[in-house]
């Protein structure tokens, strides 16, 4: 048993500096930690274009290193965030934004929680009517009279 | 009656929702099993546009080029980025063995050594009219790169006409000749 502790440890320790980041050495930080973060929080809303779901700052990729080299030349020429972003878009298209914009292809994904939660209220709405309507309804005469018989006894 | 036939509407309207949109799924996914929809495609953006700046060096056996060259030429050329130690690349070699008699091929050797590439291009017959060098694969990301192979269609004036993120097939090599005849 302790074997097996110690086996799954020594796995599991094997593993972490896979899985902690991308950034392969200090050299790629800009200076200013100002403009490295910046370029840290761009990285994280850009794709890596080789391993789909990662973004570029969390990417080992050769490409997402190159990227990330982009990121931080354009950032220390004095680019503003939003103008690296259409950098990238320009080069590699909309695909590349990890968050997407509003366009007719995106814009059911936009619309969606809203389309949910309108749909979930109206049915919650009508089925609260109907459930309502039926407590209060009231009795037939017959009922009424039933009713009456019954309490008599 | 008329409150019967707003329950209706009201009650109906979700299932319509769900029905147009399960719709639209369908066609989404109809499309990407013929292969006309791709949502993962990646580099639009560079379609139909003029190709950026460049220089390249010489990649022996052959030599180099920049933008000014392939915007004067007179018929299309194809751009096919490669890499010596790049699979995909070494099956794609043959394909483009086939293809450079009927189009100009140039290759740009992409993060790679030439001696590297030299040696390649003797293992394989080489398909190329000219080779430059991009070693730090920059020249590949101003074209929006993201791997090699890849191929760009140039028209004469320097225009990119099409785009193939993937080793050339003979599918889509037969596009690919639908825009030169």
């Amino acid at each position: 048993m302790r074997f097996i502790a110690i086996l799954f440890i020594f796995c599991i320790s094997l593993s972490a500096p896979i899985i902690a980041f991308g950034i392969d050495s200090p050299d790629e930080m800009l200076a200013n930690p100002q403009q490295e973060k910046r370029a840290e929080n761009l990285g994280s809303q850009l794709r890596c274009l080789v391993c789909q779901n990662e973004s570029i700052e969390d990417s080992s990729a050769d490409l997402a290193k190159d990227l990330r080299k982009v990121v931080r030349q354009r950032i220390a020429a004095g680019d503003t965030d939003q103008q690296v972003m259409q950098w990238m878009v320009d080069h590699y298209g909309n695909f590349i934004r990890l968050n997407p914009p509003f366009t007719i292809t995106t814009a059911l994904l936009w619309f969606m929680p809203i389309l949910a939660l309108s749909i979930g209220l109206m049915v919650a709405f009508v089925t609260l009517r109907k459930r309502k309507n039926t407590v209060t309804a009231a009795l037939s005469k017959e009922e009424q009279k039933r009713l009456n018989e019954l309490m008599k006894d | 009656m008329q409150d019967i036939t707003r329950r209706r509407l009201l009650w109906s309207l979700p299932f319509a929702t769900a029905a147009v949109a399960g719709g639209g799924f369908l066609a989404m996914l109809s499309r990407l099993r013929k292969g006309n929809f791709d949502p993962r495609e990646i580099n639009t953006p560079i379609l139909n546009k003029p190709i950026p700046s460049f220089t390249l060096a010489d990649q022996p056996p052959s030599t180099g080029f920049n933008q000014q060259e392939l915007q004067q030429q007179t018929k299309p050329v194809l751009i096919n980025f490669f890499a010596s130690w790049c699979i995909p690349c070494l099956t794609e070699m043959g394909v483009l063995q086939q293809l450079s008699s009927h189009i100009a091929i140039w290759g740009i050797a992409y993060k790679d050594k030439p001696d590297a590439v030299a040696g390649f291009l003797q293992r394989n017959s080489n398909p190329y009219r000219r080779i430059g060098q991009d070693p730090d694969g920059s020249v590949g990301i101003d074209w929006g790169l993201s791997g090699v192979p890849e191929s760009f269609l140039i028209m004469p004036g320097g225009i990119i006409k099409w785009h193939y993120p993937k080793p050339l097939t003979a599918t889509s090599t037969k596009t690919l000749l639908s825009f030169v005849q």
